[in-house]
């Protein structure tokens, strides 16, 4: 049985870092949020798993919470936004898709090798899950890295915090953080986005970053 | 005692947090937000009264103490700063009032969780301390609304959240290598007990949460690659913000990186943090320093010397040994009060001359000469010209790495160099020559300034015997 | 005795192999067509045009080289015998020596190699057009197979079809990320290679879309008659290779007994029936790709591959 419960740890793992894959792939703006929304849930399963196996009952909640805001919330409220300001949808990405799958590799291979010296770890989280919140992390930087889109990096961003809370919740028993990373990301979605999503609308006519640094004070 | 102090440093501000939520009118909440960090102030000087401790959650240690009196003490000016320069912004109508009750309840949430931060013995809600610090700080900076604001805060809220999202992540490894030793619970983020232990971790996993942590915090710091966020966030938010972050959010990031710095040097097989700090700190003063020569803002430039002082101070820190650290410790308090009273005087200067520019600025020593003054003041002092404060740190950095690496002595001193003749440069220009453009009077205090300015002085001159076995103590507890 | 029955099974799947894929296509076309509202051709049409195609004249092109007569029968013969080899209701039949996963794998490269030279032999433009398409799509496809291989050979210890095929039947394999990422790579690899939406139109005559269609655009008679044939054979192989290695409870063993032989025909045509029923769901509720995207799209594939490697080979459990 407990190579089934390892087994099963890794094989949601490994589906939250196929969906942070994909995200890499998309190139509509419409698809990165289902994308988005559908990593989501694969964390929620992979948690709640994870809250089965250790007995845990407070990792329910967070499962709970990442489905139901960041598998069902946040993406419908992103999709509204986008359709209301007919921000335009397709992205406009710095390298090509190709590249930055290699890219993903790249970085997985990092996180292997950077991870791989790591001699032994306490119960619930195993080294190989330890990699792929870090290859998640890292990918979610990247997806920021390579979109022009002010959405489609707070999509790179909030699929870096599902990596985090991936880590967190292997990490037994570490105290109140977990509830603490999903509020801060509950906060940090909602409260500040929101305001700057409708700000940058309000002065720029579209969302590209490289527009709104055209803006800076600083010009040279 | 103890849990007065630590009362007014934390409880009370967070409920007149509320209550200045509430208040509509700004003159009383601008009080109010003035009461309430004398308050804290107050409590950061009772704390010297008491023993050192620790307890599961909170931290009183020779180290903390002096930087929560230096936090709450620049908070206390800052906010006296704030109140007349935010009343100039209302009559000007560049600020509405509907988001002026979120100003002072924000500013009051930062200096708390700072606070907290700088209290806390339990890694977990130390980050939790400086993220919601950091935050606070980005709302604040986009609040003037316009694209310039936006698009700082913008790139502020994402390199802070980014470098959040990192620290996060190496305090959970943190937490996964202290795991095996402590057991589960608290007790594995308690720094107390880590710092005790750190030799039994695995090597591995605490560099890995070491390049994590530095990385995150490092972001704060405004170290460079990856201080892009700094001379917007300064430029473009509110004058009060720009001194609260250069003054402040900056020492306690660093306090951050230097906690984890005490926790690994415990342990010998993991990589030693202190090169990699010298190097950042040194391409951070470099970058900074050439940076400084093609600035336009005015606000931007005293941004670009605030990376080139963290990139000292990290130097020095990374260094080592009492005197480095000594000089580190020095060098944080003597920035911390001379560029926050630099900001005071640029505030209102740029109230003055209705702009930003460098080129809108000059001739102020004949239209301004008590603002022209105390700006003169401020940059010579950060420049690194005795008798002021920041000299005499510079000075103990550059001789002890003199000693030790005579070739990075020089690069430092050629850093140091570079940046005093932009400052110069830039404070001749806007001091004398014509004054052109618009000329208001302003009407605010010049205690702030004028007392940063002094304390700095003082401390060039003669610093108090017990501030020096203040800081020795200190510098022998970082190793 | 042994040997006639050995020679005799063999045998059987070779011709099965052979006589059950033109009803696989119609099976895939009839279920499509239902989807879409439609009646649909009967399930043995198929049948019906191969013969047709066989009776008539086969028109060669006046500057048409040897090659493009010989290229029919070259591509039928190395598709049949690829998956004449590829263990489809018992493993362990008397040829299965030669039936190693590279060896099935260089099999279907020579086929497209010589579909793509006689695409171009005639020297028209859609001929030109078309195996150039096929030769990009190739190109990144074949990597993506071979990192599929190369996962599965990991995982089971050997090449050879029947071998892998009785691990992963008996052995305890679990659920495995790189198992998974895998069959994922291998189904997108399988469309590409096979002519199916979202890479390729089957059904299609229109310039912009064609690439299969367009290098076969000269064939008539009984050359087409075998290049369909092939082609309806290759989607078999496809099919067989998904379930030998992924799915493949109910295999029986050559040593077994009859019954069990025969049960095995039975539950791979059920399994071959899902995988249709799947394909054309597939195919109607996905639409075609612009071919700029076919490029990033077989990229997945290879990455999945890539990934699927990486965490066996570093991972050693995963």
């Amino acid at each position: 049985m407990q190579g089934f419960n390892v087994d099963t740890s890794h094989f949601l793992a490994g589906a939250v870092l196929v969906c942070s894959f994909a995200l890499l792939y998309q190139a509509r703006l419409f698809a990165l949020l289902n994308v988005f929304a559908v990593q989501s849930m694969m964390l929620a399963l992979a948690v709640g798993w994870q809250a089965h196996v250790q007995q845990a009952g407070h990792l329910y909640i967070t499962a709970a919470l990442a489905l139901v805001m960041k598998g069902m919330i946040i993406p419908g409220a992103l999709r509204r936004i986008v359709q209301n300001m007919k921000i335009h949808r397709t992205i406009e990405t710095v390298v090509s898709v190709n590249l930055a799958m290699l890219a993903g590799v790249g970085l997985t291979i990092l996180s292997i090798m950077v991870v791989f010296p790591i001699a032994r770890m306490a119960g619930g989280l195993a080294r190989e899950d330890l990699a792929f919140a870090l290859t998640i992390i890292l990918i979610g930087m990247l997806v920021m890295i390579t979109r022009r889109n002010a959405i489609s990096q707070i999509i790179g961003f909030m699929s870096l915090e599902n990596g985090l809370i991936l880590a967190a919740t292997g990490a037994k028993g570490m105290p109140l953080v977990v509830e603490v990373s999903v509020a801060s990301s509950v906060l940090i979605a909602f409260f500040v986005f929101g305001i700057f999503i409708f700000r940058i609308r309000e002065h720029f006519d579209s969302v590209d970053v490289d527009q709104l640094s055209a803006k800076r004070g600083d010009v040279e | 005692m103890t849990s007065l102090a630590f009362a007014l440093i934390l409880i009370v501000p967070v409920a007149g947090m509320v209550l200045l939520a509430l208040i509509s009118s700004y003159r009383i909440g601008a009080w109010l937000n003035v009461a309430l960090s004398a308050t804290a102030f107050a409590g950061s000087c009772l704390l010297f009264a008491v023993p050192m401790q620790t307890d599961t959650f909170f931290l009183v240690d020779s180290f903390n103490i002096y930087l929560v009196a230096l936090n709450t003490l620049v908070g206390f000016t800052t906010s006296i700063f704030s109140a007349s320069y935010i009343a100039h912004e209302l009559e000007q109508e560049t600020l509405t009032r509907g988001y002026l009750r979120f100003y002072h309840a924000l500013y009051q949430a930062m200096m708390t969780a700072m606070s907290f931060a700088l209290l806390s013995n339990n890694l977990g809600l130390m980050w939790v301390g400086i993220e919601v610090a950091t935050l606070s700080t980005v709302v604040m900076v986009g609040i003037y609304r316009t694209a310039q604001a936006i698009e700082a805060a913008w790139k502020y809220f994402i390199l802070g959240s980014v470098g959040i999202a990192l620290a996060f992540f190496g305090t959970i490894l943190l937490y996964l290598a202290a795991e095996q030793v402590l057991g589960e619970g608290a007790a594995a983020l308690t720094w107390s007990l880590l710092v005790n232990d750190a030799a039994k971790f695995d090597p591995a996993l605490l560099s890995l949460a070491f390049v994590f942590l530095l990385a995150g915090y490092g972001t704060k710091v405004g170290l460079a690659p990856l201080h892009a966020w700094l001379p917007d966030a300064h430029a473009e938010g509110p004058t009060p913000i720009s001194a609260v972050l250069s003054g402040l959010l900056l020492n306690v990031a660093l306090y951050a990186v230097l906690r984890i710095k005490m926790i690994m040097a415990g342990n010998a097989g993991a990589i030693p943090p202190g090169p990699i700090m010298m190097f950042m700190g040194l391409s951070s003063l470099i970058f900074a320093a050439i940076m400084l020569y093609r600035r336009r803002d005015i606000k931007r430039l005293f941004a670009y010397s605030s990376i080139e002082h963290m990139g000292i101070i990290t130097f020095a820190f990374g260094m080592g040994g009492p005197l480095a650290n000594f000089a580190g410790l020095l060098h944080m308090t003597m920035h911390s009060l001379t560029k926050s009273g630099i900001f005071f005087a640029v505030g209102h200067i740029a109230q003055a001359k209705r702009t930003q520019k460098l080129a809108g600025i000059t001739g102020l020593a004949k239209s301004h000469p008590v603002l022209a003054w105390s700006l003169g003041i401020g940059v010579i002092a950060i420049a690194g010209v005795p008798p002021f404060g920041v000299f005499t740190s510079e000075f103990l950095v550059v001789t002890t790495t003199f000693v030790r690496q005579p070739i990075l002595a020089g690069l430092l001193a050629l850093g140091i160099l570079i940046a005093f003749g932009a400052l110069l440069m830039r404070l001749q220009q806007v001091l004398f020559g014509e004054p052109q453009g618009p000329s208001h009077k302003v009407s605010a205090s010049s205690l702030p300034v004028l007392l940063h300015m002094g304390l700095v002085l003082l401390a060039g001159l003669w610093l108090p015997q017990i501030l020096v076995d203040w800081f020795q103590q200190v510098a022998r507890l970082l190793g | 005795m042994e040997l006639i029955v050995g020679l005799f099974m063999q045998g059987l799947q070779m011709m099965l192999v052979l006589l059950v894929a033109p009803a696989l296509v119609g099976l895939v076309r009839k279920v499509h067509a239902r989807l879409l509202m439609r009646r649909g051709p009967s399930i043995f049409q198929p049948y019906r045009d191969l013969l047709r195609l066989t009776r008539k004249e086969a028109l060669v092109a006046k500057n048409a080289s040897w090659l493009f007569r010989v290229a029919p029968y070259l591509i039928f013969s190395s598709v049949w015998v690829a998956s004449a080899l590829v263990p489809t209701f018992a493993t362990g039949l008397i040829f299965n020596w030669l039936a190693d996963i590279l060896a099935i794998v260089a099999l279907l490269a020579t086929a497209r190699f010589a579909m793509a030279l006689a695409g171009m032999d005639v020297g028209t433009s859609f001929g030109g057009l078309g195996s150039s398409r096929e030769m990009t799509i190739s190109s990144l496809a074949e990597p993506a197979m071979l990192m599929i291989v190369f996962t599965i050979a990991l995982v089971a210890g050997t090449t050879q079809l029947s071998a892998i095929a009785g691990f992963m039947a008996h052995q305890p394999v679990g659920l495995r990320v790189s198992l998974g990422l895998a069959l994922v790579s291998l189904v997108i690899v399988a469309v590409a290679e096979n002519a199916r939406i979202p890479v390729d139109n089957p059904a299609t005559h229109l310039e912009l879309t064609m690439i299969h269609e367009a290098m076969v655009l000269e064939y008539s008679g009984r050359h087409l008659a075998l290049i369909e044939a092939a082609a309806a054979t290759k989607l078999l192989l496809y099919m067989s290779l998904i379930i030998c290695l992924f799915f493949p409870f109910g295999v029986a063993t050559a040593e077994g007994a009859l019954g069990a032989q025969f049960a095995g025909i039975v539950i791979w045509l059920v399994k071959l029936s899902i995988g249709a029923l799947l394909l054309a769901f597939g195919e109607t509720v996905v639409a075609k790709m612009r071919l700029f995207r076919v490029a990033e799209f077989l990229g997945v594939a290879l990455v999945l591959g890539l990934l699927s490697m990486i965490f066996l080979f570093v991972l050693k459990g995963l």
